[in-house]
């Protein structure tokens, strides 16, 4: 006789797969549907997160324009630039960020490495930053990317020489005898310890240690032997000749390092509301097996609290996992290009465009009267071809000093022949509620007398498709 | 004279429409309308940072026309203020409200450690946060969260713009964002929302998706609230371009017995690199225009010493000219209040001191910060320390 416990019966659940999907990627694709309808495939699991941890391939949105020429010769090219070079070369970052933007966007929809995506996105949110330099945002999202899954050494130190970091964090006016503090607060507050776990005195020192970083237009690291301090540094009660890469040492030697990151990946893959004795376990895992962030993760989404019912159906979307999330549970193509974007902005989140170093707010931040009642009307919007004008914020450091203007042409073609064929082991009498399992990770869900008002029953095709767009527009699909 | 809004309910059929719509009504009990004679603050944003300098021009100061050579404003052609300072010549009318002591002029405003980019540096504004702080919530937001405990609706600030901005989220309560009454009206009413909440269990149900179904019936009961009173006539004539139409609106509200307490508005983009005068001059025209309206209205119906306009800019800019008659981002900006309630007057300190400027910008001498502690302490009447987190002595201009 096998014995199943109740914990394993609940992993294995419709609502568990997707509750993975959900949380460990941007949610089931509709393709996924006849697996995880199928229950019993428990190495689904397994499955959706082993193509995570292969290197991903680079996402390619510009080149270097000025390829092969010397480093004296493109700042004399940037330095004799007239107007006219000028405007074409912020032309090509601006364009060149807005490719970047679309490729990733696709890339979170279409990728089986769900994890790896959801993992840099999560990551992009932490190590937060903003340029208006496409090349050096693309070697960022690599960064990130590469080793989303890996060390988390490897990437803090990664990650501190991008260019992206290093100029977003003033890297260059930090020199010798006239340090600035910039980088070595927020890595301290927002990247490693956290808050509470040093002193003033240790980002006066850090900030020292780190002076001689830089990068060069192009984006590559660079270290200006002459405008580093080589004096001796003190930095959490230790004496020495630091160097950049030594503070970064010192910080992850640190196990507050350990506790602050898992406490965050917790927040944002688990629970908001954290679970001391769990996270402390997981704290030390991280710690002693030298911040293997591939490792820490498979723990989380293989243990059995992750599957409980605290843990289901609670998370608000933000924006970004909204609109992909929509995406892959039902296929659909623009006809507009900038449609992701213009979602993203009126909403305020643009992926590259963190409102600041400390990263998104989340949760019920997200959620005011307007916001809401836009995430309501999103999918009529999409499937109905009934486009309204809404106009999202000024953002004047990408607008150069133009009117900000209302955004359009979020229409799409659903593949709704596609999104039918998911379901195509489903009886007729079982459809309406195929749906509503496949769309909703809550426990409570509209009533079915509301739900067959309005869905339109003459066939099996429309009961889909209406049943979709209404459970996609109710308050329960706002969460996962 | 005031149409008291019980009449006008009558006189215009929505009576019974209101009748239709009993819960909104008892939600709303008369103990939490706004009385005439309490104050109401309108935020203006200006967004993109505005060149204070040719806002308020500085004319005796010889450094101002030698580091602005081809952007400056001659003293013939400024509006005169007083002997140093004169006004940009869009802005005529404000030059009235300063003659008859209703506008105020509070120079040199800023924070410590100046941060030049527009989304940081209104992320600081709005956030009232130092330079090294990251706060999710707004001043006002914050100011609901205090005021707004027990209230059940989230009408008390509002801003006319199609999404809410930072300013007015706060940890608890959150302002209302619309930019047409009508319209937002039109998609509250939607019976399958309507549907939507009749299905759920309130009461039942502890859990993220009942702040969901709260906000949503929040957000039902306040459009039809909010689009009720933006019926009442206004009495000035309007420009018809945005900042008109939503000076309008909020004149509308103002007028009607609402429990708004806040306006929020924004016009922009003063991101002036390249040819600043014209476009400075278009943005300050329809500025001018539509505060023409604005106050000629309030004033006909006796409310312009309960309401405030108070403007500002994320950052004000570099003090000489860029090569393209243009100005870059800079550090420290003026602040406009207008009011009929003004209790001090005029310029409220000296001019930027043109003469000590840190890599070109002018230094801050007012931290922002000690403004808004003047508006929630002497014109909201709330205790600022726990909105600001600090403690931040408060101005005398109101």
């Amino acid at each position: 006789m096998i014995l199943v416990r109740k914990q394993d019966l609940l992993k294995v659940s419709q609502t568990a797969l997707q509750h993975l999907a959900w949380r460990a990627g941007f949610g089931p694709a509709a393709a996924d549907l006849p697996q995880i309808r199928k229950v019993k495939s428990a190495d689904f699991r397994k499955q959706f997160l082993q193509e995570s941890f292969k290197e991903p391939a680079d996402l390619k949105a510009v080149d270097n324009p000025f390829a092969g020429m010397t480093l004296a010769e493109i700042s004399k090219k940037l330095k004799d630039a007239g107007e006219e070079d000028k405007k074409e070369l912020r032309n090509f970052h601006q364009e060149g960020i807005k490719k970047l933007n679309r490729l990733w966007i696709k890339e979170m929809i279409s990728s089986k490495a769900q994890l790896r995506e959801k993992m840099a996105f999560f990551w992009h949110d932490h190590f937060a930053c903003r340029t208006g330099n496409a090349m050096h945002l693309q070697q960022y999202l690599q960064v990130i990317r590469k080793h989303a899954l890996g060390k988390f050494p490897d990437l803090l130190m990664q990650v501190s020489k991008s260019a992206a970091m290093l100029n977003y964090l003033n890297a260059s006016s930090n020199r010798k005898n006239q340090p600035n503090e910039n980088f070595a607060r927020e890595v301290m507050e927002l990247f490693t310890v956290g808050k509470g776990n040093y002193s003033e005195e240790d980002i006066k020192e850090a900030a020292r240690a780190f002076t001689g970083w830089n990068a060069t237009y192009p984006g590559d690291f660079v270290f200006k032997e002459g405008q580093h301090d080589t004096g001796s540094k003190r930095i959490f009660g230790r004496a020495g000749n630091f160097t950049g890469e030594d503070v970064l040492n010192l910080l992850v030697e640190q196990k507050a390092t350990a506790r602050f990151l898992t406490e965050k990946i917790y927040r944002f893959f688990v629970n908001e509301v954290i679970d001391e004795k769990i996270v402390t376990s997981l704290s030390n895992e991280f710690y002693a097996s030298g911040y293997d962030i591939g490792k820490l993760m498979q723990t989380i989404f293989s243990s059995d609290w992750f599957y409980k019912k605290e843990n289901i159906g609670n998370r608000i979307k933000s924006p970004i996992e909204l609109w992909v999330g929509i995406s892959r549970q039902l296929p659909m193509e623009f006809g507009n290009q900038d449609a992701a974007m213009s979602f993203q902005r009126i909403m305020g989140q643009v992926l590259f465009n963190p409102p600041n170093v400390a990263g998104w707010p989340s949760g019920t931040a997200w959620i005011d009267s307007s916001s809401l009642m836009y995430r309501l009307q999103l999918p009529r919007i999409l499937s109905a071809g009934t486009d309204f004008t809404v106009t999202p914020k000024a953002d004047d450091d990408v607008q150069m000093g133009k009117a900000v203007k209302p955004a359009k042409g979020l229409t799409a073609q659903i593949r709704w022949p596609l999104f039918f064929q998911a379901f195509s082991g489903v009886e007729n009498k079982d459809a309406g509620k195929a749906v509503s399992t496949f769309l909703l990770q809550t426990e409570t869900a509209p009533s079915p007398v509301m739900l067959d008002k309005y869905s339109k029953l003459n066939s099996r095709e429309s009961l889909l498709s209406s049943r979709t767009i209404l459970l996609m527009q109710s308050p329960e699909y706002q969460l996962c | 004279m005031l149409i008291k809004r019980r009449s006008f309910i009558k006189a215009s059929g929505l009576a019974s429409a209101s009748l239709l719509m009993p819960r909104f009504l008892h939600a709303f009990d008369a103990d939490e309308k706004l009385p005439p004679g309490n104050k109401v603050l309108v935020v203006l944003q200006l967004n993109g940072g505005n060149d204070g300098l040719n806002t308020v021009i500085p004319y005796r100061n010889d450094i101002y026309y030698k580091s602005r050579p081809g952007i400056g404003i001659s003293k013939e052609k400024a509006i005169h203020l007083t002997d140093d300072a004169g006004l940009h010549p869009s802005l005529s009318f404000l030059g009235q409200l300063f003659a008859e002591g209703e506008l105020s002029i509070l120079n040199n405003v800023g924070y410590p450690e100046p941060d030049r980019s527009h989304f940081r540096s209104m992320d600081i504004w709005q956030s009232a946060s130092g330079a090294k702080e990251y706060l999710e919530t707004g001043w006002l937001g914050r100011f609901l969260d205090e005021q707004c405990k027990d209230c059940e609706h989230s009408t008390q600030a509002i801003e006319i713009d199609d999404m809410l901005s930072l300013a007015l989220k706060g940890k608890t309560k959150n302002g209302f964002a619309f930019k047409d009454p009508r319209k937002m009206y039109q998609a509250g009413r939607s019976p399958l929302l309507q549907d939507f909440l009749n299905a759920h269990d309130l009461e039942h149900a502890e859990h993220t998706v009942s702040y969901l179904y709260k906000t949503l019936a929040d957000t039902k009961r306040s459009t039809a609230y909010i689009y009720e009173h933006s019926q009442q006539l206004t009495t000035g004539l309007y420009p018809n371009h945005e900042l008109g139409r939503n000076l309008k609106t909020i004149a509308s509200l103002i007028l009607s017995d609402i429990n708004t307490q806040v306006y929020y508005v924004s016009i922009g983009s003063f991101d002036t690199h390249v040819g600043q005068d014209a476009q400075q001059s278009r943005l300050f025209k329809q500025i001018n225009e539509a505060l023409e309206a604005f106050v000629t209205d309030l004033k006909k119906n006796h409310r312009f010493e309960d309401v405030l306009i108070m403007s500002f800019s994320e950052f004000g800019r570099r003090v000489a000219q860029n090569a393209s008659r243009g100005t870059d981002h800079g550090s420290a900006n003026n602040m406009f209040f207008i009011s009929g309630g003004l209790k001090q007057k005029g310029l409220l300190n000296e001019l930027d001191d043109l003469t000590s400027l840190k890599l070109g910008d002018l230094q801050y001498k007012v931290d922002f910060r000690r403004v808004y502690a003047t508006v929630l302490e002497n014109w909201l009447k709330v205790k600022a320390e726990p909105i600001l987190g600090n403690a931040f002595e408060p101005l005398r201009f109101v």
